[in-house]
């Protein structure tokens, strides 16, 4: 279970972002009070492209109950969702969709990669699929399995938490947002090429040209 | 099973060597027609009394890992009043054009079918009414994804696959015929309308044209 360093923004943040203010008794215990009503109220705004988004309705109905974590109201549209929830495989057909979904979602919004394909790529590393959704928009989250039980899902869900708790108004750059033009990639070009590395898997092949 | 299908036996009086070899495999009967004629025995399989395969269950195509071997479309014939079905090849050599005529005139259901094949093989459906790709978007430029020929991971690079995906526009998987019912009702973005305007479809983004040859 990865957590990505803290800086949702597209651009991530510069390093050492320092503010002027010093964190005060105020400041911190507004913190605490903001913190714990977003970590506590997530609108998720699930993307449920495979058969992770079959054990994620596992996860909300009864016996899991995502309600316990105030998270019971899905968001099937991005403007009111926080918490995009990508769970399945993304295709690059989808990929513009996707970004387009994250760029209509307000801040503050945070954005979890639920199984092994929406992380990774998964087992599809293949002419048709995206080699992980953190190529197309930040990830603060990565769930491993395939797909992952509703305990891994709750598990990743409790770290976007403690994440969320450790947010401070005194860092903007958390916020800030850059969305990129249709076509831009978010990292480096020579990254996204080098997901496409063998993992000693035996779909490998030499690209042919 | 040595019987010969009475819808082949029918076929070779009728039309004689547009017919190819038959054969029976796992029950099925497979009958080769000659590409060129294939519309007018399509249709003669539709509306002959005593023949009446009215139902296209799927149209398929194949390519076999023997390079020599010519790439073969498949339809699977079923005919619903007699329940009987038939599986009818042709046979497309690759040195030849990749073209076989449409067959949704004699059944409409053939539409995406076909439109799948072209978008997976390349092979062109003459008379088709809106042949476009279906599976993979409109800009595709990396080729035909289940020729043998096709590496797994594609021809481009992951970078470059991935930003021309994301340059392809959510909505520019509509057709010409929708982009006019969108505009009649006014609901058509302008970059949109300059494209109907033009009766284009979609370019790939920013390709040189070496680039979009793989």
């Amino acid at each position: 279970m990865g957590v990505a360093p803290a800086g949702g923004a597209q651009s991530g943040r510069d390093s050492a972002v320092v503010s002027p203010v010093s964190p005060n008794w105020i400041i911190t215990s507004l913190d605490w009070a903001v913190n714990w009503a977003r970590a506590n109220s997530l609108w998720p705004m699930p993307f449920g492209t495979a058969c992770c988004a079959i054990e994620f309705m596992a996860t909300a109905a009864s016996r899991y109950d995502l309600s316990r974590f105030g998270m019971e109201r899905m968001g099937y549209s991005p403007r009111q969702a926080d918490f995009l929830l990508c769970a399945g495989r993304v295709p690059f057909k989808l990929a513009p969709v996707i970004r387009r979904i994250y760029d209509q979602m307000p801040q503050p919004k945070w954005v979890m990669a639920m199984g092994a394909c929406a992380s990774t790529g998964g087992i599809f590393d293949n002419y048709a699929m995206t080699q992980g959704i953190d190529t197309i928009i930040p990830v603060d989250v990565y769930v491993p399995g395939c797909p992952p039980r509703p305990e891994g899902l709750i598990y990743g869900i409790m770290l976007l938490h403690k994440k969320i708790r450790g947010e401070t108004m005194l860092d903007s750059s958390i916020r800030d947002e850059h969305p990129l033009d249709p076509g831009a990639l978010r990292m480096p070009e020579s990254n996204v090429d080098e997901l496409s590395k063998g993992f000693g898997s035996s779909v490998h092949q030499t690209r042919s040209k | 099973m040595t019987d010969v299908h009475p819808s082949v036996e029918a076929l070779r009086s009728e039309f004689g060597d547009k017919i190819g070899e038959s054969s029976v495999s796992c029950g099925d009967t497979i009958v080769f027609v000659e590409g060129t004629s294939a519309l007018d025995i399509m249709f003669w399989l539709k509306d002959t009394p005593d023949q009446e395969y009215n139902y296209l269950i799927d149209v398929t195509a194949v390519e076999h890992r023997d390079a020599d071997k010519p790439l073969e479309v498949v339809y699977f014939l079923f005919s619903l009043q007699r329940k009987v079905q038939l599986c009818v090849k042709i046979a497309l050599p690759k040195d030849g054009d990749l073209a076989v005529d449409s067959v949704v005139p004699v059944w409409k259901g053939a539409d995406w079918l076909e439109r799948e094949i072209y978008d997976m093989f390349g092979i062109e459906f003459r008379g088709h009414p809106d042949l476009r790709r279906i599976l993979m978007w409109e800009t595709y430029a990396e080729g035909y994804p289940l020729r043998k020929d096709f590496p797994l991971k594609g021809h481009f690079s992951r970078s470059e696959q991935l930003r021309q995906a994301l340059h392809a526009a959510p909505e520019a998987h509509y057709s010409l015929e929708e982009l006019e019912i969108a505009d009649a009702l006014g609901d058509l973005p302008e970059d949109m309308k300059d494209r109907l305007a033009r009766g284009e479809r979609a370019m790939v983004p920013g390709s040189k044209e070496s680039k979009s040859n793989g």
